[in-house]
């Protein structure tokens, strides 16, 4: 298996308070590790600064050059007044008149999503589980091999969350997607992942999530 | 009534701000934008007055002050945590200017009361011609950015994550904003003009499930409101602002209270 991600002594200090300092580690193509670590360690600065929406202070990293990332930010501010479908939202990452290709690939990930039923359910109506659905999908549509879930499970009930992790666990076998998914649910992680990264009093473990035994402090 | 050259020319302008007021409010009201847009009235309203003092048309210093004001309004708010505070005092600032403007350029009241409550049989052919002009841009504009508008407008945060432009978009926004501002006031008046850019698309928002739709009933909507509003108008000589802002707020209210009645069932 090919490294898809190498990280190399990556630090970041926000004016004088240290988030993290000289993180390494590196993911392989088509693996499933849960991101994991107490609130507040800098799990979501650690996903900003790979998804280049701001530089660290110190360290690189380096993707795979064939790379298409997706990812699924932690918060959403839908309101239950928000109008557009399902269908909608997903499309709203491909032009507003939408030829019979795009169209396709829209319904394809829809299907692929179980939203096709319900795609023309507004948003604000749909449940949490089916709105994380359709912020998957909407990620989809770019057609990335590695994807970043953030906090994905973490307002959902527990038969939207199994729903969810056998979605990203389908996606990740079908079409050998890489994931880094964030979360707090262990059990959950133990369950779905492979391998683990926890971060904590600013440093990175990696290991393999069977024999993953931190304690949260 | 299109005997009369005023009641074409009438039509014809308020038909393209129709349009323009349709699409732009369905992002204004995606955004969150509606207290801006109403502290935009104000503004073009001391632009207004000030090209008085000037001696220009007013068209003009409505655009240059809306465009001046959207953009420090719209920045302030997106890096000010007091963001309706600060919004407030910009708009109590420029009403006192135009106030200012109006006294010490000695007009009479008629004049400003056009100013506020719109003078769209006053329109002449130069002026509709501005106007459809203005309009034609204000909608190049929103279509040359049309996917960033979309994404950052409905989803900002899914665009942020996506590497959107929002900077920009967000920019040239809040300019096609004032400008749809400063043409919407000649027909309804810049203390109304914000009825056209809120009202069609908060009604839209009940009825359409895509931008598409939604852009198609909010310029439906608009054009009914300004359409009924100055046939009504010419019938009874009453002023036709009054006529649209009770005709947009009774299609308003109807289709909520029917979304309302249709939840609860």
């Amino acid at each position: 298996m090919s490294e898809i991600l190498n990280v190399n002594n990556l630090t970041m200090r926000f004016d004088k308070k240290t988030v993290f300092k000289d993180l390494n580690f590196k993911l392989e193509e088509g693996s499933m590790t849960a991101l994991l670590g107490p609130n507040g360690t800098g799990k979501t600065t650690l996903i900003n600064i790979l998804m280049k929406m701001f530089p660290p202070t110190a360290g690189s990293f380096k993707f795979a050059a064939d790379v298409r990332l997706g990812y699924v930010p932690q918060f959403r501010n839908l309101d239950a007044e928000y109008p557009l479908s399902i269908a909608a939202f997903t499309g709203l990452n491909a032009p507003l008149i939408k030829s019979k290709k795009v169209k396709d690939i829209i319904n394809k990930q829809l299907k692929e999503t179980n939203l096709y039923d319900i795609r023309n359910t507004r948003m604000g109506e749909a449940s949490g589980g089916q709105k994380q659905r359709a912020y998957l999908a909407q990620a989809l549509l770019d057609n990335p091999n590695v994807i970043i879930l953030d906090e994905a499970t973490a307002s959902l009930d527990p038969m939207a969350k199994e729903e969810l992790m056998q979605l990203i666990e389908h996606l990740n076998e079908k079409h050998n997607i890489t994931v880094l998914f964030v979360t707090h649910d262990v059990p959950l992680a133990t369950k779905y992942m492979q391998n683990y990264l926890y971060l904590n009093h600013q440093q990175i473990a990696q290991g393999r999530m069977a024999d993953f035994k931190e304690e949260y402090e | 009534m299109f005997a009369y050259d005023f009641m074409r020319n009438a039509f014809l302008a308020s038909t393209f701000i129709a349009i323009t007021c349709g699409t732009v409010g369905v992002y204004v009201v995606a955004r969150n934008f509606s207290f801006l847009a109403h502290t935009l009235s104000e503004i073009g309203f001391a632009g207004a007055a000030f090209a008085v003092w000037l001696g220009i048309g007013s068209l003009w210093g409505m655009l240059l002050f809306t465009l001046l004001g959207s953009i420090s309004v719209g920045e302030l708010s997106l890096h000010s945590e007091q963001k309706e505070s600060s919004i407030s005092a910009i708009s109590a600032l420029f009403t006192g200017l135009g106030v200012l403007f109006l006294a010490i350029s000695g007009v009479n009241s008629n004049y400003a009361t056009n100013i506020l409550f719109g003078s769209i049989i006053g329109v002449d052919k130069q002026g509709v011609v501005q106007l459809v002009l203005l309009s034609v841009i204000v909608l190049l504009m929103i279509f040359s950015i049309q996917k960033a508008l979309n994404f950052d407008s409905f989803d900002h945060i899914g665009a942020l994550a996506h590497g959107v432009k929002s900077g920009w978009v967000s920019l040239i926004f809040l300019i096609a904003l004032a400008m749809s501002v400063s043409i919407g006031a000649q027909i309804v008046g810049s203390l109304l003009v914000f009825i056209l850019l809120t009202l069609p698309p908060a009604t839209a928002n009940y009825l359409g499930k895509t931008i598409g739709a939604m852009i198609a009933w909010s310029i439906f909507f608009a054009l009914i409101g300004v359409w009924l509003g100055l046939y009504l108008g010419f019938l009874t000589n009453l002023p036709v602002t009054f006529f649209i802002a009770v005709i947009e707020v009774a299609i308003y209210l109807i289709t909520y209270f029917t979304h309302v009645i249709k939840r609860s069932l």
